[in-house]
């Protein structure tokens, strides 16, 4: 067998526990009584709430407007009333306004979607133009809005489209079973994007872990009219991350602080092709997702189809509900997601999955010294040196840290997986970030 | 011989390269504007950053040079440098701003108010307030985590015997870092003289602030009534001070049910230590 690809530098090897969850049919997680759709779910500016209280929405209809170039557009996921719109923490921290939706009970989701034209018909700008509409953002977990993405400024060129199928993070397996459950509409989705892009060629890069969804997705690859190629990676974090990915598979490296179009390159998530393919094809808006509910305190861990704004609560209880006291619960990966303590906590655009995890699985110790020891240094995927970076903000100097590479650091998490010393490394990386930003703002402010 | 070759020769060295340093430092001197040296000598030289600039010597060239006409900027200085600068620039200067110290607008300790969830991250306000608002199910109180105590340029906010983060008005120079930095907005000037304070900064309902706080402030009115000449006044369910009217305020202070207005008249921190 010939050497698989993967990144340069750093990552780390976690245990990928996707056994639970990545045999298991993707299932319906049903309507749930009242849904809570956030207004800020995307990257960027939040959007403008269009409806007022006792509104009556259906639906697919849009309930929240793009407020900015960067913004995206929110549609409501279910019929209903809408009963409060007040403020809810969202499952990253921030706090967002939020429609509440008391959902009609006699509502059953639209069995059949169809768009209002042939997307075959339709030229490159009236497609992101119709991606716009239909709210579609990055669903991988930055939810980046696609319709930004998809505007290749002139002047540069896409000469490879990467499609994102490594889901590197443990315990997620909602894209593999897309992968081997939705072929056909993702590759349909596929079809979009390179009318859309037009690029040379089209990578799918793919962990080994998930031979399957290789082989599925090979057989299909060979049948497209363009070159399409499955590669397949060496299991590694993070490799599902835009530049390790772009680095594995074509070996081109994304220069500090630019885009992956500085070097021809665009990635995009399988399950945002699938969105992509829904929008386009089926004229449905960015109302579902499909997540992983998993972790060792989950009874029977599974593979949802999720209305936005659904609780968490009831998507644990559609898996029946702990089977222990769980130490914590995590929303996305558990490299990269954020603990909650509240839930009914909406699912957002962005929830790639939701674990509820044993005592033993968060393996939680007690902070000591940095040892000096340099795993950190050698984990780190950037090339960055944490440990250092973390002292410079831990002493409040942090145009020290920028100076040193902290605005390259993508918080991938790979750093304080290894520290030996626990050290809440990426907690910092965020919190320099935010007082640069701050004082960005600040400076801003002084000048105007 | 020997002895006396070497004595000539480091003597002769000597003179040749203290002849050339002293022409050196003529020549090559960095003219220093007096009026910038004699400004900077009035300013207290601790560098605080109140006025805007970056230190001391920053706000003496501004000032020098003319370019800064405001001359009451040095918070830490008071009215009495503002007099000297105005001296050596030659301008009049209206001294109105009475002296103003920070303050933390909480006494919710971990007895007191409830949290929400375990905090395990980086000890700093800022990085806790980024998860939820922070722990504490109040979300406008103080976080406990030291933000402002690290970035206080003469040491005047402590953990108090209650552990509550409180300000030594004494000490105090008003240079507002703290107040910056404080990612709940829980820290305000209040004036050095002030005799009470309300020590709560929840804008929420009283019912749901007597919930997480025991010494959270409802909105009661309570002190509106008690002391009515005492400039009390609630307003999104929290009372606050006008400091302008100096009436009575020890009656609301009393009768405030959560007891949550302090008596500052001539207390220190220290003094509450001692």
């Amino acid at each position: 067998m010939s050497k698989l690809k993967t990144f340069g530098l750093g990552g780390v090897h976690p245990h990928d526990r996707k056994s639970r969850t990545n045999g298991k049919p993707i299932e319906d997680a049903g309507i749930p009584a009242v849904a809570v759709i956030p207004m800020s779910q995307h990257l960027g500016s939040p959007a403008d709430c269009t409806v007022e209280v006792g509104a009556k929405v259906e639906e697919g209809m849009p309930i929240g407007k793009s407020s900015g170039f960067i913004s995206a557009n929110i549609h409501s996921p279910v019929t209903g009333t809408v009963k409060e719109i007040g403020r809810v923490f969202l499952p990253n921290g921030t706090s967002s306004q939020a429609i509440s939706i008391e959902v009609e009970e006699s509502f059953s989701p639209k069995s059949s979607w169809k768009a209002d034209k042939n997307w075959e018909e339709l030229s490159k700008e009236e497609l992101i133009d119709l991606v716009a509409d239909m709210g579609i953002v990055g669903l991988g977990g930055a939810t980046f809005p696609l319709n930004v993405k998809l505007k290749v400024p002139t002047g540069s060129t896409v000469e490879y489209l990467i499609i994102n199928g490594v889901e590197c993070e443990p315990y997620l397996t909602a894209d593999h079973r897309g992968m081997l459950e939705l072929t056909d509409k993702i590759f349909k989705g596929i079809e979009i994007l390179y009318k859309i892009m037009e690029p040379e060629k089209v990578f799918i890069g793919i962990e080994n872990n998930k031979p399957d969804a290789i082989k599925v997705m090979s057989q299909k690859a060979s049948a497209m009219s363009f070159p399409t190629e499955v590669v397949p990676l060496k299991l590694r974090y993070p490799q599902g991350d835009e530049k390790q990915l772009i680095q594995a598979v074509t070996g081109r490296e994304i220069p500090s602080g630019a885009l992956p179009l500085a070097i021809g390159c665009i990635v995009s998530n399988v399950g945002t092709v699938y969105s992509l393919y829904e929008a386009v094809v089926l004229g449905k808006p960015l109302i579902e997702r499909i997540l992983t509910v998993s972790g060792g305190a989950i009874k029977e861990p599974k593979n949802l189809r999720v209305r936005i704004g659904t609780p968490i609560s009831e998507l644990i209880e559609k898996c029946g509900g702990f089977s222990e006291v769980p130490e914590k619960v995590v929303v996305g990966g558990p490299m990269m997601g954020f603990a909650i303590f509240d839930l009914d906590t909406p699912v957002t655009k962005g929830t790639s999955g939701i674990l509820a995890l044993t005592l033993k699985e968060v393996n939680s110790s007690v902070r000591t010294s940095c040892l000096n020891c340099g795993k950190c240094i050698q984990a780190c995927p950037m090339g960055l040196n944490p440990t250092t970076l973390f002292k410079y903000i831990d002493h409040q100097d942090y145009d020290g840290a920028k100076d040193i590479g902290l605005l390259d650091c993508k918080e991938c998490g790979s750093c304080g997986y290894t520290c030996p010393a626990h050290i809440p490394l990426i907690h910092g990386m965020k919190l320099g970030k935010l007082i640069l930003r701050k004082n960005q703002q600040k400076q801003n402010k002084v000048k105007a | 011989m020997i002895i006396l070759y070497s004595f000539l020769s480091v003597t002769l060295l000597g003179l040749i390269f203290g002849v050339g340093l002293s022409m050196a430092s003529k020549a090559l001197a960095v003219r220093k504007d007096e009026k910038v040296e004699a400004v900077e000598s009035k300013l207290p030289g601790i560098n605080c950053g109140a006025c805007g600039y970056a230190g001391c010597s920053g706000y003496a060239e501004a000032i020098a040079k003319e370019e800064e006409e405001d001359l009451t900027l040095c918070s830490p200085g008071g009215p009495d440098v503002a007099l000297e600068l105005a001296e050596i620039m030659g301008v009049e200067v209206e001294i109105s701003n009475q002296r103003m110290v920070a303050q933390v607008f909480c006494r919710g300790n971990d007895e007191r108010s409830k949290t929400e969830f375990v905090y395990q991250g980086v000890t700093d306000c800022n990085a806790a307030y980024l998860y939820f608002g922070g722990n504490k199910s109040c979300k406008y109180g103080c976080l406990g985590l030291d933000s402002c105590i690290k970035v206080c340029p003469v040491d005047a906010i402590i953990h108090d015997e209650d552990g509550c983060v409180w300000v030594d008005k004494e000490l105090c120079i008003s240079c507002g870092k703290c107040i910056d930095i404080c990612p709940t907005g829980v820290m305000k000037l209040i004036p050095h003289e002030a005799d009470y304070i309300v020590a709560c900064n929840s804008k929420d309902k009283g019912a749901v602030t007597r919930k997480y706080c025991s010494v959270g402030c409802i909105g009661c009115k309570m002190c509106e009534k008690a002391s009515p000449e005492g400039g009390y006044k609630v307003d999104n369910f929290l009372a606050t001070i006008d400091y302008s009217m100096d009436g009575e305020r020890e009656a609301a202070s009393v009768k405030c049910p959560p007891k949550c207005i302090l008596s500052l008249k001539g207390v220190t921190v220290k003094d509450e230590k001692n």
